[in-house]
């Protein structure tokens, strides 16, 4: 048994999602990212059962982790309790942790998502958050989130919410010292540790591209992996 | 199938919901897109039915969404969780609602995990210790808020003004159900019906007078997929998931689709706009697109309250077609007014969209 799979082993959720599978490819026939990508969840479950390091480390530095899209439509159908999504979960914990996940277009993408959602839970106490969710940046939103975007405070009051305002309520503001507590739970917990790590690998392969990353969205880098490279 | 198999296959899935006092975590997509979504919810169950329903202005995101997007571990997750929790058993309750369900789907999944791995949920109490100084109680009974409003649907049908009926023919309409993944792919015994044929919303729209629109990919994933739509360059996995579903359900001619998810309604909603200005496709009756609904739009609308007061003016779909259709009196003058009746402006009517 390899160092990497002795590290997936640690993660409950490769304990729980791999237990023995059969390979009868139900969990392909069923996914949706296997529609619109070249992508096998059952072949990456036959490299991980292998055991080998050489593998899994190509795998974590691979695009083919980053295809899914967790929605776990393969737990349900396995019909030996597998679960494959939990799986991918494990694998993109660890290539991140390894730092392999810049090696791949998609994974690079990873800079992107703690930048955004990321920084907005940690700044907001929101994953998303109305104010940022810019029209430029989502034009499939269409004509109508760009006149919420215009009119927000007086779209939000209108439909009882509390924008930005203290007390209950949509999209109020979370205390500040509410706001301490969670940074406190991501530093207590690696939350921290993970988006530095994220940061770091980041940095060091914007270097090798010769891409400027700046600290916020608005870098060459962070403009490649979000609009495609 | 047939519908007895069905019948049969939902009575194993029966699920306890607790009757009253209820804990309430937000939803951050529901807040964002369908604020008026959370507000009704509300509405219905304080003043109509008399329910006791807390909000802590201290709760966050559970952080599902950064979870799904890997970008934190699971122990991050499990501590937010944790805190969550802690906030529910200061305020002395003991039933938790969540209006979202990738955090259902969470909760679920973390509750699960600490009962299998006993040691994490210590870890979990620790951290959060640690980092906050606070204790938590494990909620006694949690629910998705579309299981409240389904286990109340039969006195919101007792009050109800209007009926999923066509008014002009007396027809039921045809409504399209689709199921938040993550409310019952994970954990099927958690979810009313189970995975396969999840019934909670099948009951609202069979209470309310309502048609249910069976299709080949009805348990087809609406394409959120996390990384696959907040990464803008991945927007195509998201967009052809909603549309192999629309091409799927065409045939049978929905005239609404309900939700429960928070996200699926606004990918539902959202990519047929997008369908209608890349190929000029619609899928609706009559060149029309289809109106896509959350359970606490649709219970607010059955009970006579002003689309306008619930949010429908923030769909992309126009609505008034399938408002007038049901014979809901709406004044369009009053669509875009804010508050103190200031008119906002109107956004466009997407050039391939009609609204008679």
């Amino acid at each position: 048994m390899g160092k990497l799979y002795e590290r997936l082993m640690q993660d409950v959720r490769f304990q729980e999602g791999l237990k023995a599978c059969i390979h009868c490819g139900t969990c392909t026939a069923i996914c949706p990212a296997a529609e619109f990508y070249v992508y096998d969840p059952r072949q990456i479950v036959d490299i991980l059962q292998t055991q080998d390091d050489r593998q899994i480390e190509e795998l974590l530095k691979s695009e083919t982790i980053w295809y899914c899209g967790e929605c776990m439509s393969c737990v349900t159908r396995c019909p030996r309790g597998n679960a494959p999504g939990l799986i991918i979960i494990a694998l993109r914990s660890l290539s991140q942790e390894m730092g392999y996940f810049t090696e791949s277009e998609k994974g690079r993408q990873q800079l992107a998502l703690k930048r955004t959602v990321g920084q907005w839970m940690l700044d907001y106490g929101y994953c998303l958050y109305a104010p940022l969710i810019s029209a430029k940046q989502h034009p499939e939103q269409g004509p109508v989130w760009e006149w919420e975007q215009k009119h927000l405070g007086d779209v939000m009051d209108r439909l009882g919410a509390n924008l930005n305002r203290p007390g209950p309520g949509v999209l109020r503001r979370i205390p500040p010292e509410s706001l301490e507590e969670i940074r406190r739970i991501f530093e207590v917990t690696g939350g921290l540790d993970r988006f530095d790590k994220i940061e770091k690998f980041s940095r060091i392969k914007a270097l090798e591209m010769g891409l400027e990353i700046g600290e916020g969205t608005d870098s060459e880098y962070f403009a490649r992996i979000y609009l495609g490279e | 199938m047939d519908i007895e198999g069905k019948r049969n296959i939902w009575k194993e899935y029966q699920k306890e919901i607790a009757d009253d006092h209820y804990f309430y975590v937000r939803s951050c997509v529901r807040q964002n897109f369908f604020p008026g979504a959370e507000t009704v919810f509300l509405r219905i169950l304080r003043d109509l039915l008399n329910k006791d329903i807390f909000e802590n202005p201290s709760h966050t995101s559970c952080s599902g969404i950064c979870y799904h997007s890997d970008i934190i571990p699971f122990e991050t997750t499990m501590t937010v969780i944790a805190r969550q929790f802690s906030l529910m058993t200061d305020a002395g309750y003991k039933n938790f609602v969540t209006s979202c369900i990738t955090s259902f789907g969470l909760y679920s999944e973390v509750m699960e995990t600490w009962r299998h791995f006993p040691e994490k949920k210590d870890q979990a109490r620790e951290f959060l210790r640690k980092a906050t100084g606070r204790d938590f109680e494990v909620p006694v009974n949690v629910a998705h808020a579309s299981d409240i409003i389904f286990k109340f649907r039969k006195e919101i049908a007792a009050k109800a003004k209007y009926r999923l009926i066509n008014r002009e023919t007396g027809k039921p309409l045809r409504v399209v159900e689709h199921i938040g993944c993550h409310y019952s792919k994970m954990f099927p015994e958690k979810g009313i019906g189970g995975a396969e044929y999840p019934y909670v919303l099948i009951g609202m729209i069979e209470e309310w007078g309502g048609e249910v629109v069976d299709y080949p990919e009805r348990r087809h994933c609406c394409g959120f997929g996390f990384r696959q739509y907040l990464v803008r360059a991945n927007r195509g996995l998201s967009l052809s998931c909603s549309k192999k579903k629309f091409d799927s359900m065409e045939p049978y001619h929905p005239e609404l689709i309900l939700t429960n998810c928070p996200g699926c309604p606004m990918f539902l909603d959202r990519w047929q706009y997008v369908m209608s200005e890349m190929e000029g496709k619609t899928y609706g009756p009559d060149g029309e697109a289809i109106p896509v609904f959350t359970y606490e739009e649709l219970a607010g609308l059955v009970l006579g309250y002003d689309p306008w007061d619930i949010g429908l003016q923030v769909h992309q779909v126009p609505v008034e077609p399938l408002l007038r259709k049901m014979g809901i009196p709406f004044d369009p003058e009053k669509k875009f007014l804010g508050p103190g009746g200031k008119f906002m402006g109107e956004p466009q009517l997407p050039a391939n969209f009609i609204c008679k």
